[in-house]
């Protein structure tokens, strides 16, 4: 069998296309083992993996957690909150006192863009990106591209839209790599303000207007507005944005043919998604999330795979 | 490299009706047993023997499972080669029943030591027996030994057994190859 091309998984532009064959392929068996009554493998009974949370997560710190319980690895969480880091400590520091304590592992979420890749170059431990800022998520786009496939049999030639705010987004750059190293067309849209200026240069189209980027695709993924990373206005109000980019039943139902809606959570509901949409049947945001678990899995077992 | 023939397909044909003939011996109607064939390369051979029951011998309905055993081996990380997982396949419960493991060749019996503890994630079976086509014996790492054996051979490390099926190689043969 083949295996991963890398030590780290850093993002998904360091993955070329058989690895992530490779990811979905483990994945599969592992989706199988965590529907038995007995979810749990012992594959990693040797492996003890630190999650490193330096900005707030629930699923996929959970997700993360629960993917790493069922492969038997050893765990211990750490959030940034109640640690050292509040008392001045670095970031290499803080995970070099974490891995004298034989940890082969980390799994790390970090405000900053390259938070994964530069703690790849300073320690010595496989490292999991679960999130660096706006830059990448790479086990998102994993599980987005194979809920995907799941649902619709292949990603080659799948017409994606990934809408909303691009501009804050690591789940949209993530998945715009993605997306293209399986063949999928991919569109982006959204008000220009939170679409990158440069954003064609990855080989994506641009459309301001929601009902014809819908009416072009077969999958539309959802993005949540990222306040919290917006130190400027960038549309008039709230209202206005799900006016002109909010997904409702309405918008749905006059399309010409049935598209399936993703969204990678968590949800503001009535804002760019709303309710009877969220929980129709063309919706897959739980799969998505069970599908976490098996991607994340995978990748885990993969790369602990490479530790010797 | 060379190889000579073990068992012929006259030879393995009459030796997977006698397996099929003892384990009816044991286990009559069926209808507590569960046959598990092991991936990748057991699973011929389960699939031949509930063949030979059903048609041959009666039997009119037999469970049938393949196991992998990937994620339980040992040797994780420890192997120069990246192991290769295949699907499992089991859609009833082993609990309470009969289970019998099947493989195509028995060596340091590592890989039955998996099945077992893959096995107990499908439920609690009333018993475990092993039937094996090959079983070399004197290679053991484990105190494991088949209840069902095709034909024991003596083969010393550097050889190796290779099954041949029909449905996937095209011919029933077995050979011991001196790699």
């Amino acid at each position: 069998m083949a295996e991963l091309s890398v030590k780290h998984l850093l993002g998904i532009k360091y993955l070329n296309e058989a690895d992530i064959d490779l990811i979905f392929e483990t994945a599969d068996h592992f989706k199988e083992v965590i529907n038995r009554s007995i979810k749990k493998v012992p594959s990693l009974r040797d492996i003890t993996i630190a999650n490193i949370f330096f900005e707030n997560s629930t699923r996929t710190k959970l997700s993360f957690e629960l993917a790493e319980k069922r492969l038997s690895a050893d765990v211990i969480n750490f959030s940034a909150g109640q640690s050292s880091v509040k008392k001045g400590e670095t970031l290499i520091d803080t995970v070099n006192n974490i891995l004298s304590m034989k940890v082969d592992m980390v799994v790390m979420r970090h405000p900053n863009p390259g938070a994964g890749i530069f703690l790849s170059k300073h320690v010595n431990a496989s490292i999991v990106n679960a999130g660096d800022g706006a830059h990448e998520h790479p086990t998102q786009a994993l599980l987005d591209s194979y809920s995907i496939r799941e649902k619709l049999g292949d990603v080659a030639g799948k017409k994606v839209v990934i809408v909303g705010d691009i501009l804050h987004s690591r789940v949209a750059l993530s998945n715009i790599f993605a997306l293209k190293l399986q063949g999928a067309e991919v569109k982006v849209c959204g008000p220009h303000t939170l679409i990158p200026k440069y954003i064609e240069t990855l080989g994506v189209t641009v459309e301001n207007d929601l009902r014809k980027a819908l009416n072009w695709c077969d999958v539309a993924n959802m993005l949540r507005i990222q306040n919290e990373r917006m130190e400027i206005s960038y549309f008039p109000t709230t209202r206005e944005y799900t006016q002109q980019y909010g997904l409702n039943k309405k918008i749905l139902d006059s399309l010409d043919k049935e598209i399936v809606v993703m969204h990678p959570g968590p949800i503001n509901r009535g804002v760019e998604i709303t309710s009877d949409v969220a929980d129709s049947k063309q919706s897959i945001i739980l799969n998505q999330v069970e599908n976490g678990v098996a991607i994340r899995m995978a990748v885990i077992y993969l790369l602990a795979s490479k530790i010797k | 490299m060379s190889q000579k023939v073990l068992l012929s397909s006259k030879e393995i044909n009459i030796i997977l009706h006698r397996l099929a003939c003892q384990l009816l011996e044991n286990h009559t109607d069926f209808k507590d047993t569960a046959l598990i064939g092991m991936q990748p390369r057991g699973i011929y051979l389960a699939n031949r023997l509930k063949k030979i029951l059903i048609e041959e011998y009666g039997v009119k309905k037999i469970d049938l499972g393949f196991l992998d055993i990937t994620f339980y081996r040992d040797d994780f990380r420890r192997s120069d080669k990246p192991l290769e997982a295949n699907s499992t396949k089991m859609d009833f419960l082993v609990e309470n029943k009969k289970v019998v493991l099947i493989d195509d060749v028995l060596y340091t019996g590592r890989s039955i030591r998996a099945a077992l503890t893959a096995i107990q994630s499908f439920g609690r079976p009333a018993e475990i027996e092993l039937l094996v086509l090959i079983d070399r014996r004197f290679s053991r790492h484990l105190p494991i030994q088949p209840n069902y054996r095709g034909r024991q051979v003596d083969a010393i490390n550097q050889e190796k057994v290779k099954v041949h099926w029909k449905e996937n190689e095209g011919e029933d043969i077995i050979y011991l190859v001196n790699k």
